[in-house]
């Protein structure tokens, strides 16, 4: 079988881990991937923990559970990490991603153990510098990529323009911002 | 050249109508309606098709619209998702015996309660006896093959009957998938325009649709009922067959996956079919002689050609995903074991009721049913036939 990559977003409602996951698997697509991107549906409340996933390919999965055993977990909310068991099943050769200016080995008391890589981003810093609100989606998006290796990093860039150039076509002033944040994550993100 | 995209059920579905461009849409805008109502009045309100599309205050009304717009002659579909579909039981009767070949696009979700919004097939499996079509899809790509394939099923002369899409609501419906689409002027030929022979507002030969029926020819009518819905059986693969001739996906009434010498086998309808391949993959690269079969027509029921499948099958487990309070098993296990009766090489057979308002189904899931039907061949007997699968305190594959 074809080698895949399983990602586990975590989010609060409202904060767009949804959109997120959605973002991650349209540019995987246009790179030539089989993707999946799902949420994980309940009781649905701002603010309430939600779960997203991703499956990224070169076949077509036919899988249509939960992902169990991901190889990376993507925090957005930083405050979620005493609340949910992030690193649960998180592969050892994967990565933790998480939303927050520290430094990495500063969090990792808080995984439970987890003794793979963690990677930090401080997205909120970055949206509220480069879009003026904390939107951290764009951020968290660049450094899952940049952690991950899953996409060719110019053709993600150049995916995210065209992308953004569909998305804010009646705001056009917001696209050069994302475009930054995207960048300015890839290369911000500590713990490589 | 088929059109690569990624899309998600509701969205594949509602594109499929897009491309189909139906007379009529009458659809309760909210929930517990699908997006795929919401999607579709874009492409209206864009100018994309020409539906006249019907805002109405119910799903008992969005189905009364339909009928009322199918027996004027027009082609008429809605969507709907689990209370909804309830709403509309009443209804879905007069529709399938009045011989209005109406197009629903059924999101399965479980009926409450408790309050529940998460995937089962309780919606539809308690429709089952409505007369309607019945056609289940594993992924988008299949909720997207199958509409396109549902008018010319459900519209043929020897059926007239409508037809229900199922998909599983969320596991499908929201996530976005790579889909093959195939191109509007394809569609369109292939659907073509529907030309009933009998309708309300046909001058020529006016009639009345829906009056009382006395008991001198009540019954009569049921028995053509009953015929149509035997006669579908070899229209839906007449008209798969075709289909695959434009886009080279095949379609039967069932999957066969990996069924060639297979001792142990399971029965199973719509996502978690896909998960379970994954498991028989798994298990055969072990070299064990597992596998499935995944029902796309449950209504009409292929009872023969299951039985022919089945036959000589050591040990089957029959999955359903809706309870049915029968005390003896869910509907699909029923069907199923009926088809088997009086086989030559009958199977054992057990039933797992599972993935219940949205209980997660995992490939572990489907590995423990299949190491159940191994103790089944070795002790020589089923035990409990009517189990529940993953259940706490219960049956459970643990995680």
């Amino acid at each position: 079988m074809a080698k895949m990559t399983e990602i586990r977003w975590h989010g609060r409602g409202g904060q767009g881990a949804k959109t997120a996951a959605l973002l991650l698997a349209d540019s995987a697509f246009n790179t030539g991937k089989y993707v999946q991107g799902f949420p994980e549906y309940g009781p649905e409340r701002m603010g309430a923990p939600i779960t997203a996933y991703n499956r990224i390919s070169d076949e077509r999965c036919t899988v249509h559970s939960n992902i169990y055993y991901p190889d990376y977990v993507v925090v957005v909310d930083v405050t979620l990490l005493s609340v949910v068991d992030v690193t649960k099943g998180l592969k050892p050769e994967g990565a933790i991603i998480i939303n927050s200016g520290k430094d990495p080995e500063e969090l990792r008391p808080l995984l439970n153990g987890y003794t793979g890589r963690v990677c930090t981003i401080d997205a909120g810093k970055i949206s509220t510098e480069e879009l003026g609100r904390n939107f951290p989606n764009t951020p968290m998006l660049g450094a899952v990529v940049k952690v991950s290796g899953l996409i060719d990093e110019e053709e993600f860039i150049e995916d995210m323009k065209g992308s953004f150039k569909h998305k804010f076509s009646t705001k056009p002033q917001v696209i050069e911002g994302n475009m930054k944040a995207l960048i300015r994550s890839m290369k911000e993100v500590k713990g490589l | 050249m088929s059109i690569r995209e990624r899309l998600s059920g509701n969205e594949a579905v509602a594109f499929a109508f897009k491309q189909i461009n139906p007379d009529v849409m009458g659809a309760f805008p909210i929930t517990p309606s699908t997006e795929i109502p919401q999607y579709f009045s874009q492409y209206v309100n864009n100018g994309e098709v020409d539906t006249e599309f019907v805002p109405v205050e119910s799903e008992h009304s969005a189905m009364s619209c339909c009928i009322g717009a199918e027996a004027a002659g027009g082609r008429a579909v809605t969507a709907t998702s689990s209370a909804g579909l309830a709403l509309m039981y009443e209804v879905l009767y007069v529709a399938a015996s009045a011989r209005l070949p109406i197009t629903l696009a059924c999101v399965n979700r479980a009926l409450t309660g408790p309050i529940n919004i998460n995937n089962d097939h309780s919606d539809s499996m308690g429709a089952r006896d409505s007369g309607w079509l019945q056609l289940y899809s594993e992924n988008n790509q299949e909720a997207y093959d199958n509409m396109l394939m549902a008018m010319r099923i459900a519209e043929h002369p020897d059926v007239r009957l409508p037809i229900m899409i199922c998909q599983d609501g969320f596991i499908t419906s929201h996530a976005i998938e790579n889909i093959e689409l195939v191109e509007d002027e394809l569609v369109k030929k292939f659907v073509g325009e529907y030309e009933p022979q009998e309708y309300l507002l046909k001058k020529e030969n006016p009639l009345s649709v829906g009056p009382y029926d006395i008991s001198p020819y009540y019954m009569e009518h049921r028995v053509s009922q009953a015929q149509a819905m035997k006669n579908a059986k070899q229209v839906i693969l007449d008209v798969s067959a075709e289909f695959a001739k434009m886009t080279g996906r095949s379609y039967g009434l069932f999957e066969e996956f990996m069924m060639e010498d297979a001792e142990r086998a399971i029965v199973i309808i719509g996502s978690s079919a896909g998960t379970a391949k994954e498991a028989v993959r798994q298990l055969r690269a072990k070299g064990e002689k597992v596998g499935l079969i995944k029902l796309r027509a449950f209504r009409p029921f292929p009872m023969e050609e299951l039985g022919k499948a089945l036959n000589g099958v050591k040990a089957v487990a029959v999955m359903d995903k809706s309870e049915g309070f029968s005390a003896c098993g869910g509907p699909v296990f029923a069907e199923t074991r009926s088809a088997c009766y009086g086989l030559p090489e009958q199977p054992m057979m057990i039933n797992y009721v599972y993935g219940l308002g949205g209980r997660d189904v995992r490939v572990e899931s489907i590995q423990y049913v299949f190491e159940r039907l191994s103790e089944i061949i070795e002790n020589g007997t089923t035990g409990e036939v009517y189990r529940h699968l993953d259940v706490r305190g219960g049956e459970y594959s643990g995680l």
